[in-house]
């Protein structure tokens, strides 16, 4: 159960840097190519522990982003059930990837989820997206390698921990 | 009813029920975003959860405010340099900017205080600049911008919105000489306007000392007694501050007193000032007194005492 536990706190933790990270300003030059750091830190855990990643979880994660973003409530929710929908889907086969196609796979992921960004604002009546932001999926797929390998380190580790402990 | 598989449901297969599920989370999100963009429920939610999403934007622009520090920190020395440079020709600038205005403002409240003086005098005056100064131990003088061509003649008297100054000696075209009131050449018939004990002040070479000599020891002098013009000689206009006593003490044969007193005028600080047009009543020295008595002839050496004048003669003693 330490090992659970542990995991457990890693990926609150991990969920909760990757909200601050969202929220940390940038210089104005290259805020729009900011990725969305919720939806990588979501991609990882509903890969690596499915039991622990639902719809219903990205949904809730979604809502207090947009709590905290103060953009449309249900948003973000929206876009991160949708999202970790397809991830669930297509589990078993994006799990067996390579990095680089799995990279791609993840840009691909995080370009709906920005086309479903821009949907969503063009019904609420708000002012389209800058153009430097369609380029944010591609960050978000440049960084992606970094963040599964970061994130599967810790994994790792708290799983050996936790398997030496119990 | 299916056999209970893993541990989901059996009503739909898994793909379905997680597709239902993914649509009802889909409509949940809609029918939120729908309300919030109505009602503007986000806002509320935020407001009531402002004292902890606060301290969350906070540690968030933590990490920017480190860098932005980090960055003033080792900035540039040289774009610093440039800045500082920049930011001080700035101030240079703005502070000349500033000068002038307070210059303007003082000129200002000059020309408006001998207005003031003009219309309260309700006499015809001219206004003059100074042009030049020659204060020294010997003369003091001022050359102004008006001269004979602008009506200005000799013995007119100048004025400052704070006493008198001194009169006109010599005129030019389109400039004149004024003798200050403090060129030891130059006397001028006062009265302590207190008392009304009549004396002349006499310039010193210093610019902030007149003489006035030759009082009786007995006389009701005090230091701040005023002195005004007496208007007898002719020259000056009656009424016209000079200067205030500043001390008193024996002259040098101990016969008499000697009043110091500060020259009204700002001889030093003004640059424009008044000269009066109108002359005071031309009444000069009084004329001698009439022979009363036994004839001249009769007593040749009375006859000296009995011309001298009741006042000194007044006006510039040049």
């Amino acid at each position: 159960m330490n090992r659970v536990r542990a995991q457990g706190w890693a990926f609150w933790i991990g969920i909760a840097l990757a909200l601050l990270l969202m929220l940390m300003p940038l210089p104005a030059l290259i805020q729009p190519l900011k990725p969305y750091w919720p939806a990588l830190v979501l991609i990882y855990w509903s890969l690596e522990a499915t039991d622990r990643v639902s719809v219903g979880l990205a949904f809730g994660v979604g809502l207090a982003a947009d709590l905290l973003n103060g953009a449309l409530l249900g948003d973000q929710a929206l876009r991160l059930a949708v999202l970790v929908f397809i991830v669930l889907r297509f589990r078993s086969r994006l799990r067996f990837f390579p990095m680089w196609q799995q990279a791609l796979a993840v840009w691909l992921l995080l370009l709906n989820n920005h086309v479903l960004q821009a949907l969503i604002r063009a019904f609420a009546g708000d002012a389209p997206m800058p153009a430097l932001s369609w380029l944010a999926p591609a960050v978000g797929a440049a960084v992606w390698p970094f963040v599964f390998l970061l994130l599967d380190d810790v994994n790792t580790r708290l799983r050996g921990k936790g398997a030496k402990a119990t | 009813m299916a056999l209970p598989q893993k541990e989901s449901t059996p009503i739909f297969s898994d793909a379905t029920a997680g597709t239902l599920r993914l649509i009802a989370y889909l409509a949940l999100a809609a029918v939120l975003m729908v309300l919030d963009h109505r009602n503007g429920w986000l806002h509320r939610a935020r407001y009531a959860t402002a004292a902890a999403i606060v301290p969350i934007y906070k540690i968030a622009a933590a990490p920017a405010d480190w860098v932005h520090q980090a960055g003033t920190a080792f900035a540039q020395r040289s774009k610093l340099i440039d800045e500082n440079r920049q930011l001080r020709e700035a101030l240079l600038l703005a502070e000349a900017r500033l000068n002038r205005m307070h210059a303007v403002t003082r000129q200002n409240a000059r020309l408006k205080q001998l207005l003031d003086t003009q219309q309260l005098l309700g006499m015809h005056a001219q206004l003059a600049r100074l042009i030049d100064v020659q204060l020294g131990p010997t003369r003091d003088r001022v050359m102004l911008n008006v001269g004979a061509d602008e009506g200005v003649h000799v013995g007119q008297t100048v004025i400052d919105s704070h006493g008198v100054m001194g009169q006109i000696i010599e005129t030019l075209p389109h400039a004149s000489v004024a003798m200050l009131v403090i060129d030891p050449d130059h006397a001028v018939p006062v009265t302590i306007a207190r008392t009304g004990l009549r004396g002349i002040a006499h310039g010193t070479g210093d610019t902030a000392q007149l003489v006035v000599p030759n009082l009786p020891l007995s006389s009701d002098v005090k230091v701040g007694d005023q002195l005004v013009t007496s208007g007898l000689g002719g020259r000056f206009p009656a009424g016209f501050p000079v200067g205030t006593v500043a001390q008193l003490k024996r002259d040098a044969s101990g016969m008499f007193m000697e009043a110091l007193a500060k020259p009204a005028a700002e001889l030093e600080r003004s640059g424009e000032v008044l000269l009066l047009r109108d002359q005071p009543d031309p009444i000069g020295p009084p004329a001698p007194a009439p022979e009363v008595g036994p004839p001249a002839s009769l007593a040749p050496t009375a006859r000296a005492r009995s011309q001298g004048q009741p006042a000194e003669p007044a006006g510039a003693v040049r």
